[in-house]
């Protein structure tokens, strides 16, 4: 594939997923009929990475609190540890590591099942039947992870300041008292528009965005499976490959959006 | 709202004829599937679509329900150009019309009395006491009545068919097409099969459109048979004449063949 095929074949994607997202947008309004499927699936996305949050983000935060602690503890400013790995956690590795996760779990499985539907004509007997397959697919999938994804942040910065705690306590020799205030208190800057402090919402607005990528790519990645179970797995890889690299991308935009402009 | 009448659209078409190919070509890639297909299906009458495989029956279907756009040529389904349709026609058109898929199709995480139900649900506002007697009487038609809450992965290949059939009379459409209702299935289940398409057909009046490489399904359903190959129509006749033709290409394809 040269550089011009592999640049609209790109462009054919992107245009794709965007157009889905707007076409979940539009459906917005028949939340009412859906509420059970959306519920299934808030309750799907969140079951199935809870424990896997958990374990990843008090595990990184205790590595951060290590590898700062560390080099602060140099300087005699180990008492500074629970800014470092609140403001961590807050404005980074608690959305990036729940968008990594739902990418590799919650993305997987859903361009597996609306792959396996694409190519088992589930997909086309939902459109001979006159059902609105964005309506009935897709806006409850990414609605769900929209509005999960920012509460699993919640959690996981949480547990990754808790994590930090257990190290600061246990090699720094930091109280807890005074970790605690001190991550409590770099919290609090607030920000402008929204009476929430600016590194946690944020934070959160990063995982809703991430939240609506993932859900998007791999919904367009189902749908477009063609062929049979190689398809399918090749949906399910591409869903998990693109989404881990927009979140990537967006990431770096977002951050710039809110700190540097 | 119960199901709305069927919606004629303005193109005129011969009495008595509800579906026609013009002249029809589609191509994928290279390969050519549907090469200057003319057919009229006529209302009312049950016609069997046979061929070898690859010689476009299936897309022959799917430009007739919209699923797929001709390369050229027309096809017109109820007075309606597929290829200018407007989405909403197309919806109200496809809700008089049903669609047996060859593994059925059924919503794998919906349970049987759910898949049946899917139609109305989405775009009816009866209520649930109406619609669980329609899928009753449905299920019951296709001689299911046990499957009710069963998911579709714990029911055989040919109840997954006939819970399919089900979901396609649902809306009690005018017109009908069978994807390979028999393939994969022991000749038992193939016979029930047939018996069921030659019933809908005799007393429900519904048009349907079979396409089937078993001379079986002919005998009992047929009252026309079309043979493709190459993406044309090489035979038209009723059944017996079709079955007894000294057409070769026929013959070699039904193993009829002197030679």
């Amino acid at each position: 594939m040269n550089l011009a095929s592999g640049f609209w074949k790109l462009a054919g994607e992107v245009g794709f997923a965007v157009q889905l997202f707007f076409a979940a947008v539009m459906r917005l309004t028949h939340i009412p009929k859906r509420r059970v499927a959306i519920a299934e699936q808030l309750y799907g996305a969140g079951n199935k990475v809870l424990h896997v949050v958990f374990l990843v983000a008090f595990v990184m935060g205790m590595v951060i609190s290590l590898q700062t602690g560390i080099v602060l503890a140099q300087y005699g400013q180990q008492d500074q540890i629970g800014i470092v790995v609140a403001v961590t956690m807050a404005r980074e590795m608690g959305p990036f590591i729940t968008a990594i996760i739902l990418a590799a779990t919650v993305a997987s499985a859903i361009a597996a099942e609306i792959g396996t539907m694409a190519v088992s004509d589930e997909l086309a007997a939902l459109e001979v039947l006159s059902v609105d397959r964005i309506s009935y697919l897709i806006m409850p999938r990414v609605l769900a992870i929209a509005i999960m994804a920012p509460l699993l942040t919640i959690f996981a910065d949480s547990v990754g300041i808790v994590g930090g705690a257990f190290v600061a306590r246990s090699q720094l020799g930091v109280s807890p008292a005074l970790y605690f205030d001190s991550a409590i208190d770099s919290l609090q800057t607030p920000a402008q528009l929204i009476a929430l402090p600016k590194d946690v919402y944020g934070g959160l607005l990063k995982s809703v965005v991430f939240g609506v990528t993932i859900a998007v790519i791999a919904c367009a990645s189902g749908l477009r499976a063609r062929g049979g179970a190689l398809g399918v797995g090749n949906a399910t890889r591409g869903a998990v490959r693109d989404s881990i690299i927009a979140i990537i991308i967006l990431n770096y935009f977002i951050t710039w959006l809110f700190y540097q402009a | 709202m119960s199901l709305p009448d069927l919606k004629m659209g303005s193109v005129a078409l011969p009495e008595g004829v509800c579906i026609r190919f013009e002249n029809v070509r589609k191509a994928f890639g290279k390969k050519v599937v549907l090469d200057g297909l003319d057919l009229d299906i006529r209302r009312g009458e049950a016609l069997v679509l046979m061929g070898p495989s690859g010689t476009g029956k299936s897309v022959t279907l799917r430009h007739a329900i919209g699923l797929m756009q001709c390369d050229s040529g027309k096809v017109i389904v109820e007075g309606h150009d597929m290829s200018k349709i407007a989405s909403d026609d197309l919806f109200a058109l496809r809700r008089h019309m049903g669609y047996l898929f060859q593994e059925g199709a059924l919503i794998n995480w919906l349970s049987v009395a759910e898949n049946v139900a899917l139609p109305l649900v989405e775009n009816t506002d009866m209520s649930r006491s109406e619609i669980d007697e329609r899928v009753r009487e449905k299920l019951d038609l296709v001689h299911l009545p046990q499957v009710w809450d069963e998911l579709p992965g714990e029911i055989s290949g040919g109840m997954k068919k006939r819970v399919g059939l089900a979901r396609a009379l649902i809306t009690e459409p005018q017109i009908i097409m069978y994807d390979e209702p028999n393939a994969g299935l022991d000749p038992e289940i193939s016979s029930s099969i047939n018996t069921l398409m030659h019933e809908v057909s005799e007393t429900l009046g519904i048009t349907s459109i079979i396409i089937t490489h078993l001379v079986s399904c002919v005998r009992a359903v047929a009252d026309r048979v079309i043979m493709l190959d190459k993406g044309k129509v090489i035979a038209d006749m009723p059944p017996d004449e079709f079955l007894s033709t000294d057409l070769p290409r026929v013959q070699r394809f039904l193993g009829t063949d002197p030679d």
